[in-house]
């Protein structure tokens, strides 16, 4: 048996790993998707290798996040083979080994944001996020697309990349008025310096294959299309199954499969997904095919009917009007950011961050600069109920030199007020605090 | 007084080990078509002068399940395959005689679509059923819950000389290799079996009443009655053999590599703290990837008969053997002739090795003298490459837990054992490359024989318990049974410690090493009912009757 497309599999299930012994993010999860892909004899196909992960720096972590206080007391060793696993398979990626690379790793990393204080929706440090910086210090130039199809909005993702027009992010989602974390709009389109380039599909409770397949072809496909990415980033849950306990879609493995040849992804990370028994086996399965260029027509899950993927009359409608005003903003980015953007000196986006799985609740403040020369000089003020006080600045990767200067007078000047003051200084790969 | 005798390509080995001593060996070539009577002129030569009553045990590593199945004079076997949803194989291309039918057991091993006894009939009034006598039956995940296989066979028991099903020769997933294992072991049944009968029988002639033991693929042996149940366990022992060979003849602690270097080929074998690598799933033969437990060996085409040429002024060594060496009449120059160049070896005719080394000298333009030097080099090259890349591959392997990463357990070997043929010559270049000591095992032209005689059983069983459904199985030891829901890791551990503790007393054996090899336990969840879903891997891993490290190996000229 051969694959079409070489894949490098990094299948890191953590059996160590768990919130706690009775959380979904537990050792149990990806128990039976291991047990699936052994059985079906995947390892032996060639064409398809599976690799170990390795032990992600710290310094990778800096790179997003600003992990307070620090990245040894917020990020566990866990979460540092995660990341390894993912930067793994991006390494395969990039150097050839492999056509196309899939991280089954845990733990996941979606609901991580720029500021980190502790766990929220089961993830503390954003997986690929921090893998595709890493291969960004190498390749500095990358146009890349992340499409998230987990049903949770990727609202980490979306705040990591919220001012960075070379990072398309595109999160199909149960609608954040019925689902965790509640955010994930159609008009969160981007910060100043990458208006447009965050594209939310919030999507009906009871969305089934028809629904998700036609936003995928009548939105996703088209933006990636006008965007030309170099890399195609699919991060992976797979929680819009239709067995899934938290959400309430109706997708299937077999609508997964298709989902991933058509969209083609160059790389998939594993997020969420918490039927582990009766959709996760399936779905991995589905996508490691899918990705392959091989036959997953034959893969169903026990309990499958049609009547579990179908969809109401209503939500076919409300599905085509989402897609059509999503395409119209798409369409309309620059004139909308013109409109919004044009007497402001600075954009200000103030945020209230729940961090669900550790009781934490965050108030903070973005500040965008808007910059003619690059996508400009930005910071955080932050302050969270355990006391701390944060000023977050951040230097990005193209930042001009007066935003450089203005970056590291900034945190030089910081009010004594702030507990913990940090700089990402993109532009140099270096990172501050104090 | 133990005999001990390994069949091979071309050589069968046959040693008498008795007070720890080499006190006999013997050397034949080996007649393909009629390898009882190899085996049993071996054993005639072994015992001529031998006290039969002393005989405790004979140990046969075989090349007959082998050789029927490279050379393709197995029995035909019709194949029933129950693929059930998910990846589909082609099995109608890779077997002859395929029958797929509908149904299916899921992951948890719930049988999701019952069999179709419709199909069973329907395959049964196929006109080319009865010509059938050896029935293969697989269904996936047929470990986790064997009742499909089982039905089958009781439904088609009368009609066959033979039924081989998938779950009774490994515990282990992964259904491709399972129908493989199946098919292979249902297509050697009776040529193995007859060959054993014989065995039997020239035993009971010859008056010697010691058990028998087959060696297998993972440095142990099987008692007869396993042998003749799961017969495809047999194949491919030869490399076990040498490795446990090189085990008895010198001890070996840290992280190593073990060479064979023979006239073909070279066996590449590694050892992790002294204790020999698995292959991970199973071995392949014939093209076919199975679930046959073997130690981890690696061949490739490099050994003295290698034929060496230049082409666009590089020096080629290998993989293929196309004569003798120049100096014992053949066509083209080898590695061998390289050696009698260098006075390494004293080998037949030196002049006619010169020559041919002095034609490769001259394509390179280098002196005879260096391009001999250059050959020998070039094969401790070719070995080195070879042992990093596995190395890679060994040290890159899936890792399941954040606890290995972060051990981050590497194979390193630290020393190098040869044996076979070329070792004493090559052994300084093999050192030299790797930067390594190497050792040049003493008597290492018996060491396969040897290991043959003093390799002990092995057997590996997979517990899977799952307290929420409340079932247990054992496939390696037919147990499939219903549990109550506060079973524990702990009795788990203690079932697998038991069974195998049976099974080496069952084989006779007094004294084995039981290990428990994996242990993993998950918290299961499912709405409001929750559980324990337990796996434990335990081994009798492969050890030696007794070394022979410390005794001077004596033997009858």
């Amino acid at each position: 048996m051969k694959a079409k497309n070489k894949l490098g599999l990094v299948f890191f299930p953590a059996f160590d790993w768990a919130i706690t012994p009775t959380h979904p993010e537990r050792e149990e999860r990806l128990l039976y998707t291991k047990d699936q892909l052994f059985e079906e004899g995947v390892e032996d196909i060639d064409g398809i290798d599976l690799y170990s992960p390795e032990i992600a720096d710290a310094k990778d972590i800096e790179r997003v996040h600003f992990a307070v206080p620090d990245v040894a007391s917020r990020i566990t060793e866990s979460h540092l083979v995660s990341i390894g696993g993912t930067i793994k398979a991006f390494d395969l990626y990039f150097s050839g080994k492999a056509d196309k690379a899939f991280a089954l790793v845990r733990p996941p990393g979606h609901h991580a944001h720029r500021v980190v204080y502790g766990d929220r929706g089961f993830c503390i440090a954003n997986v690929e996020a921090v893998a595709l910086e890493h291969m960004r210090t190498k390749y500095k130039d990358l146009r890349v697309a992340i499409v998230d199809t987990d049903c949770h909005h990727g609202d980490g993702t979306e705040d990591i990349y919220y001012n960075d027009a070379n990072t398309l992010f595109i999160s199909l989602h149960q609608d954040g008025r019925t689902l965790y974390p509640g955010t994930g709009d159609i008009g969160e389109m981007g910060g100043p310096g990458g208006y447009g380039y965050n594209v939310n599909i919030p999507l009906p409770p009871g969305t089934g294959d028809q629904g998700f397949l036609y936003a995928l072809e009548n939105v996703v496909l088209p933006i990636l299309e006008d965007f030309k990415p170099d890399l195609i980033i699919n991060s992976a849950g797979q929680d819009n199954h239709y067995s899934d306990p938290l959400t309430n879609m109706n997708f299937s493995a077999q609508g997964y499969a298709i989902l991933n040849e058509r969209l083609n992804p160059d790389i998939a990370v594993l997020e969420g997904g918490y039927s582990i028994e009766g959709a996760l086996p399936y779905v991995n399965l589905g996508i490691i095919l899918a990705m392959a260029g091989m036959d997953y027509s034959q893969i169903t899950e026990p309990d499958y009917s049609p009547a579990k993927v179908s969809q109401s009359k209503e939500v076919t409608r409300y599905v085509e009007q989402i897609s059509e005003i999503v395409m119209e903003n798409w369409r309309n980015k620059e004139a909308l950011a013109e409109a919004k953007f044009r007497h402001m000196d600075v954009f200000e986006l103030p945020k209230r961050i729940y961090y669900d799985t550790d009781g934490i609740m965050e108030h903070q403040t973005q500040y965008f600069k808007i910059c003619k020369k690059c996508s400009g000089l930005n910071h955080i003020t932050s302050r969270s109920d355990g006391g701390y006080r944060v000023k977050a600045i951040t230097v990005p990767r193209d930042a001009c030199s007066d935003c450089l200067d203005e970056g590291h007078r900034m945190y030089k000047n910081a009010e004594a007020s702030f507990t913990n003051v940090y700089l990402q200084d993109r532009v140099n790969d270096k990172y501050y605090r104090r | 007084m133990i005999i001990g005798i390994d069949v091979g390509g071309t050589n069968i080995d046959g040693v008498i080990i008795e007070n720890r001593k080499v006190a006999k060996k013997v050397k034949r070539p080996v007649d393909k078509e009629n390898l009882f009577d190899t085996v049993y002129g071996t054993l005639k030569d072994l015992m001529h002068d031998a006290d039969k009553s002393k005989v405790r045990r004979i140990h046969l590593s075989t090349t007959i399940s082998t050789n029927a199945i490279v050379e393709n004079t197995i029995e035909d076997v019709l194949l029933i395959i129950q693929s059930g949803p998910g990846i589909q194989n082609d099995f109608s291309q890779q077997y002859e005689h395929v029958e797929l039918i509908d149904g299916y057991v899921d992951h948890r091993g719930k049988v999701v679509k019952d069999l179709n006894l419709k199909e069973i009939d329907a395959i049964k009034n196929d006109k080319k059923y009865k010509s059938f006598h050896s029935l293969g039956v697989v269904t996936k995940f047929s470990t986790r819950n064997p009742e499909s296989e089982t039905k089958i066979k009781d439904l088609l028991k009368d009609d066959f000389e033979h039924i081989s099903v998938g779950h009774a020769l490994s515990g282990n997933l992964n259904f491709p290799r399972r129908v493989a294992t199946t098919f292979l072991n249902a297509s050697v049944t009776k040529v193995f079996s007859s060959f054993l009968d014989n065995i039997v029988r020239a035993l009971q002639e010859e008056e010697i009443f010691a058990p028998i033991y087959i060696l297998k693929a993972d440095g142990g042996t099987m008692g007869i009655d396993d042998a003749y149940r799961l017969p495809v366990q047999s194949v491919l022992s030869g490399p076990a053999a040498s490795f446990m060979g090189i085990s008895a003849l010198e001890e070996t602690l840290v992280d190593s590599i073990y060479l064979d270097i023979g006239g073909t080929t070279t066996d590449i074998f590694f050892l992790a703290d002294g204790m020999p690598l698995f292959e991970p799933l199973g071995i392949e033969i014939d093209g076919r990837k199975t679930l046959i437990r073997s130690i981890f060996c690696h061949s490739i085409g490099l050994g003295g008969d290698s034929a060496v040429r230049v082409a666009k002024g590089e020096l080629f060594i290998g993989p293929e053997r196309l004569d003798s060496p120049l100096a014992l009449g053949g066509k083209y120059s080898t590695v061998t002739d390289a050696m009698a160049v260098l006075h390494l070896i004293d080998f037949g005719d030196r002049e006619k090795s010169l020559e041919g080394i002095r034609s490769l000298a001259r394509e390179l333009g280098l002196p005879e003298e260096e391009t001999a030097r250059k050959i020998l080099e070039g094969c401790a090259e070719k070995i080195s490459e070879t042992v990093e890349n596995l190395l890679e591959k060994i040290n890159g392997k899936p890792l399941f837990t954040v606890r290995e990463v972060l051990e981050n357990r590497k194979l390193e070997p630290k020393e190098i054992k040869v044996i076979g043929g070329p070792a004493k010559v090559l052994a300084p270049f093999i050192e030299k490359k790797f930067g390594l000591n190497t050792v040049v095992t003493k008597n290492s032209e018996i060491a396969n024989a040897i290991g043959a005689a003093l390799s002990k059983p092995t057997f590996e069983i997979n517990l899977h318990a799952d307290t929420a459904a409340r079932t247990l199985s054992v496939p390696e030891a037919n147990i499939y049974k219903k549990i109550s829901g506060r079973f524990s890791p702990g009795e788990g551990r203690d079932l697998v410690i038991d069974l195998l503790e049976k099974k080496g007393a069952s084989i006779g054996e007094e004294d084995f090493d039981v290990e428990i090899v994996e242990e993993d336990v998950f918290n299961m969840i499912d709405g409001f009912s929750s559980g324990k879903n337990i796996r434990i891997k335990g081994q009798i891993r492969p050890s030696l009757l007794h070394d022979m490290r410390s005794d001077t190996v004596e033997s009858e000229k």
